[in-house]
């Protein structure tokens, strides 16, 4: 059935007006095609876990990404920016993962096309492998191309329907010039193999494998140059839920296998805390809490990743009975073209006081792995009745500044952890 | 809304001067001389020098040029040469703005020929547009709701008929066995509004319309068709079905209106190409509209009525393609932000 | 005394050029007013199908409907099509995955909520717009005297949900289809509307269907569970009793191909293998057969040959499964569950 021509498989359908929007009788997936029909080995594993001591391969200081908003005057004068990304600072360890998680409008995906250095950043510095990319130009970045790699979301619309496999996989050795041309094939092949699509179908086009192993083959793609670093841009929600943890196993293999670093964003919490010993939580284009597996998860001390948390289904919890209480949170997320001042998060905070709005919380270490930026940080439940960053910087408890006052931490925006930080219920710098 | 359209107004008045320019550098390109043949093939070289005096052909390219917008905006004289003018003043001729010229071969200004040949192309393309966009869309819809069965496959193999026969073959047919041999309607002849009617006046387009919405038709019957076969796999008709709607409504208010909106902009650059471009059928009724002027025009070298029709036209594609894009944010909200 | 939706030996057959696909191919259940049904699967299992014949979706020239849909003492498939038209939106009413795309762009949220109004109810227009403002309020829209005359596209992903909601509510049918409703959301907003879907089933005391593929919705939201593969029911019965007790190879693929975002993290992350099938040449046997993995367990080639009958498991009455293992009970408990959650083990 390989002769499927691309424009059938969505023409099989019967004389269907009416058709429900299910895959059923459109996509690939039921195409009665061996190619589709291979099952690929699949590998089974635990949440994936870091080694705090790895090197960071991307250190990302205070990038900002702003987009010029024009007017519909007779001239067009930008009167505004949307702030995408505003002031995001992380690092990537080398071979490890950082997950990225937010809700649709945070700023995740544009911080993964920044590194990627698909858009040029308005600010801050991407400090890749010891050299910064922020700026380079667009000849500078074809060697860093090869570097760093790219998985995007949906499967059906990344991959040229009229490229065979092999040449989509092969197109990046052929641009670089890194092998010569008997020596491609045999590269797909392996490449096919590796990322558990069966080898012989390289000369196969897209239309005529399924979702997953759509992604597969874009993931092979990714793989080809033996990137550094990829970034996976929500690689797993286009997909049945039986096939997103077969992409997850993959990549979790190529991870130990190659030692692949992953900037991993994704709105699904399960699926980045499954993946990511590092977890990154952006509001509105600011990270507000970033943390280690554990200590994110289980004690998180913002009110939106508290919320955040809460309001995900727990399948095993909630099948033995055992659910627990939301955090409602009303309303929506407010425009980033003019977010809110202060606190990007005090209009939908239950716990917004006059200090947020006026003064921006820093993002602050307070613990070994762990940083968050609020005024009244707390485990759940936990919160203080006082601000704990009014001290540092230099205001009453209202936000107004107090002459008297003199700030007694440095709080900078700097990427990665320090050895000492805040010391929340002391009130006092500490350390392990 | 208001500012977007002077936007596009401006834009579209610097893209006419630069097509104005266009065509007059290529126009003196051309290995002829437009002196030699507005004068005509016994002349001495002196009338020739004379002639090219009295349009302004001896000064340079880019000064005619800036002549020509200046007659646009404020009009001017002809003969071009002042000493020439002052000769004979009984000779004279006015050209008031926006002035686009004046025709040699046909001793009259631009403006005029085109007052005289507008009203003709304008009337013969409202027909036809009137006549392709009903059948098209009424055959095309018709063709979606019965798809699959012998009625869409008539439908559409006729509209490819249709399509496939020449404009001349179908014009001579309709005016040689429909008007003349059958006399099923009376030979056209077009009659002006002022001087007929409206009877006259549409008895005159019936014809020449048919021929040229025939060879339209076939394209609107198979779009009008696909669209609305798009849409009715929307997941917005699926709603309005789910909702207990009559099929009929559900097609009409729903999946049409969605359906017609890309036709929009096929009507209004088909319109404006259909301007100057029925030259065939023009021809083939012996209609004496803009499209036989320009190939008149063409044939005897008469570079300003040629810059008059390039004007001309333009503005019409111009103007259909604002008119589009106002249409569209009129139908489609989304389209009205911004 | 029959159920108030009771659906028996439902078969959704598409003729194509290529053969039929059996998109539904012999589905049963119950449902009584105020309780809640999950269906869950994957694409191309069949539940978007099955749900659309509920509602007499599918035309009858690319569709065969066969079976029986007895809604309130009335089989929907042997009404013509004027009746079930007169029904649908009324009695039975369904709510959109992507409610960016089940809205016509072009009307007015306020226009479409009070068209579904006055297709059933003689009015004006003007006492459909109340109606709709009404239904915008009651779902939770601010300010929804201004917002019912906003399009689509003005609306954030929640509120078209929301909108949606209050179209699909607005003729108070004693039945309710959601279809996907938070799949295109976020979860905070997610949240918001699962809670709102389950305030308003209470109110108006309606049987809700809800179409997922994500189990954590039907975890919170549903009463009883139905698990779809390949067109046909593989597993039926109470939530709790799914969950914690699958009894079919593909409910545990399920359950263990989806990371969690509290417990133990060795838990082991086990997907399924291979690919959904073609409904068109669907596997011999069981549909599954192809990807399970614990086809060695059954002697013979009972799964490659035998349709395994949907029958009654190993604990309870009211829970069938399909499938040909024996000892489905002990299989899960020392091979599955310790595996994807070790700490869940020990505390039993």
């Amino acid at each position: 059935m390989s002769s499927h021509d691309p424009k059938t498989s969505h023409e099989q359908v019967p004389a269907g007006m009416a058709m429900p929007n299910e895959d059923v009788l459109s996509g690939a997936e039921n195409a009665p095609d061996d190619a589709a029909s291979y099952i690929a080995p699949v590998s089974r594993h635990a949440a994936t876990m870091g080694d705090p001591n790895a090197k960071a391969i991307l250190e990302v200081k205070d990038l900002k990404m702003y987009f010029p908003v024009k007017s519909s005057g007779i001239i067009r004068r930008t009167i505004g920016h949307v702030q995408a990304v505003d002031g995001v600072s992380f690092q990537v360890p080398a071979g490890g993962s950082l997950g990225l998680v937010g809700e649709s409008g945070c700023g995740k995906s544009t911080t993964g096309r920044l590194i990627t250095r698909l858009y040029e950043p308005t600010a801050g510095t991407i400090n890749f492998d010891g050299q910064d990319i922020s700026k380079t130009s667009a000849r500078g970045l074809k060697p860093l191309r090869r570097e760093i790699q790219m998985i995007f979301q949906d499967p059906y619309t990344s991959l040229n329907p009229r490229h065979s496999v092999g040449s989509i996989i092969g197109a990046p050795l052929e641009i670089h010039n890194i092998l010569p041309k008997k020596q491609i094939l045999p590269r797909v092949q392996e490449l096919l193999e590796i990322v558990g699509l069966n080898p012989e179908h390289y000369n196969r086009y897209p239309h005529e494998f399924s979702g997953g192993q759509r992604q597969r083959i874009g993931i092979a793609r990714a793989l080809t140059l033996q990137p550094k670093l990829l970034v996976a841009d929500e690689p797993v929600s286009a997909l049945d839920v039986s096939i997103q943890a077969q992409v997850i196993n993959l990549l979790q293999d190529l991870q130990d296998e190659f030692g692949i670093a992953f900037l991993f964003v994704a709105h699904d919490l399960a699926v980045v805390r499954h993946f990511c010993p590092e977890v990154a939580v952006m509001y509105l284009g600011k990270i507000v809490e970033i943390a280690d597996r554990e200590t994110l998860y289980n004690r998180p001390n913002h009110p939106y990743t508290q919320a955040l948390l809460s309001a995900v289904p727990d399948v095993k919890q909630a099948a033995i009975g055992g659910r627990r209480e939301r955090i409602r949170l009303e309303g929506d997320v407010p425009s980033p073209i003019n977010p809110p001042s202060g606190c990007r998060f005090r209009t939908r905070c239950p716990l917004a006081q006059e200090i947020c709005a006026r003064v921006e919380p820093p993002l602050l270490q307070i613990g070994k792995r762990h940083k968050v930026a609020c005024h009244f940080a707390g485990e759940l439940g936990k919160h203080p009745d006082k601000p704990v960053t009014a001290g540092l910087l230099g205001v009453d408890d209202s936000g107004t500044p107090d002459p008297g006052a003199s700030p007694s931490v440095d709080v900078g925006n700097e990427p990665g952890f320090a050895d000492t930080w805040f010391d929340l219920e002391r009130r006092t710098m500490a350390s392990a | 809304m208001f500012a977007y359209v002077i936007r596009r107004v401006f834009i579209g008045v610097i893209l006419l001067i630069v097509m104005s320019l266009v065509t007059f550098v290529l126009f003196f390109a051309s290995p002829v001389d437009p002196g030699r043949y507005a004068c005509g093939k016994n002349c001495s070289p002196a009338q020739i020098e004379q002639t090219n005096k009295a349009l302004g052909y001896d000064k340079p390219v880019i000064e005619q040029w800036t002549d020509f917008l200046k007659g646009v905006v404020v009009g001017r004289e002809y003969p071009d040469d002042p000493a020439l003018r002052a000769a004979a003043p009984q000779l004279v001729v006015e050209c008031p703005a926006p002035c686009l010229g004046y025709s040699v071969v046909n001793s009259v200004t631009v403006n005029e020929e085109l007052k005289e040949r507008f009203p003709l192309s304008l009337s013969l393309a409202l027909a036809a547009l009137l006549m392709w966009v009903t059948g098209g869309v009424l055959f095309g819809v018709i063709a979606a709701v019965r798809k699959g069965t012998i009625v869409d496959r008539g439908i559409v193999a006729l509209s490819l008929i249709f399509y496939a026969f020449p404009a001349f073959f179908i014009g001579l047919f309709l005016l040689k066995f429909v008007a003349i041999k059958w006399e099923i309607v009376p030979v056209p002849v077009y009659t002006p509004i002022a001087e007929g009617g409206l009877g006259l006046w549409l008895q005159g387009l019936f014809l020449p319309g048919l021929t040229l919405a025939l060879l339209y038709m076939a394209g609107y019957v198979r779009m009008t068709r696909a669209f609305v076969l798009e849409s009715m796999s929307e997941d917005y008709v699926r709603t309005a079905r789910a909702k207990g709607l009559k099929s009929r409504k559900v097609l009409t208010k729903h999946s049409m209106r969605a359906a017609l909106t890309p036709l929009v902009t096929m009507i209004g650059l088909d319109f404006a190409g259909l301007m100057g471009g029925a030259i065939i059928t023009e021809t083939v009724f012996n209609y004496n509209g803009l499209g036989k002027l320009a190939v008149d025009a063409t044939v005897t070298y008469d570079l300003p009525t040629i810059i008059g029709l390039v004007l001309l036209l333009g503005t019409f594609v111009i103007v259909a393609n604002i008119i589009v894009d106002v249409l569209y944010a009129v139908i489609d909200p989304r389209v009205r932000v911004g | 005394m029959s159920s108030f939706l009771s659906v028996r030996d439902l078969k959704v057959h598409f003729p194509t050029v290529d053969g039929i696909v059996k998109a539904t191919d012999g589905l049963s259940f119950d449902l009584e007013r105020g309780k809640t049904l999950g269906i869950v699967g994957e694409s191309g299992s069949g539940k978007s199908v099955s749900s659309s014949a509920i509602l007499g979706l599918h035309r009858r020239t690319s569709a065969q409907v066969s079976g029986e849909i007895m809604l309130d003492g009335v089989d929907l498939l042997k009404l013509s099509d004027e009746d079930m038209r007169r029904r649908r939106g009324k009695d039975v009413a369904m709510i959109f995955q992507d409610p960016l795309s089940a809205m016509h762009p072009y009307y007015t949220v306020g226009n479409q909520i009070g068209e579904a109004y006055r297709v059933h109810h003689d009015v004006s227009k003007k006492v459909a717009r109340a109606r709709a403002i009404e239904m915008l309020d009651r779902v939770g829209i601010p300010q929804p005297d201004r917002r019912v005359d906003d399009y689509p596209h003005q609306f954030s992903g929640g509120m078209r949900q929301r909108a949606m909601i209050a179209m699909g509510l607005i003729n108070n049918p004693s039945l309710l289809i959601a279809d996907e409703p938070t799949t295109a959301l976020d979860v905070t907003v997610q949240a918001q509307i699962l809670d709102l879907l389950q305030d308003l089933q209470r109110d108006f005391d309606a049987a809700v269907i809800i179409i997922t593929h994500d189990l954590g919705v039907v975890a919170e939201m549903t009463d009883d569970v139905l698990v779809m593969y390949a067109g046909r029911a593989v597993e039926y019965g109470s939530c709790k009793e799914i969950l914690t007790h699958p009894e079919m190879p593909y409910t545990w693929g399920l359950i263990s191909s989806i990371p969690d975002v509290s417990g133990d993290t060795s838990a082991q992350l086990i997907p399924i293998p291979g690919n959904p099938p073609s409904l068109l040449n669907p596997p011999s046997g069981c549909a599954f057969h192809p990807r399970c993995t614990h086809r060695d367990k059954v002697p013979g080639d009972l799964c490659t040959t035998v349709l395994p009958e949907l029958l009654p498991g190993t604990r309870t009455e009211g829970h069938l499964k399909r499938c040909h293992l024996t000892n489905p009970d002990v299989v899960y408990e020392r091979e599955i569950l310790p595996e994807i959650a070790p700490d869940l083990v020990e505390e039993r």
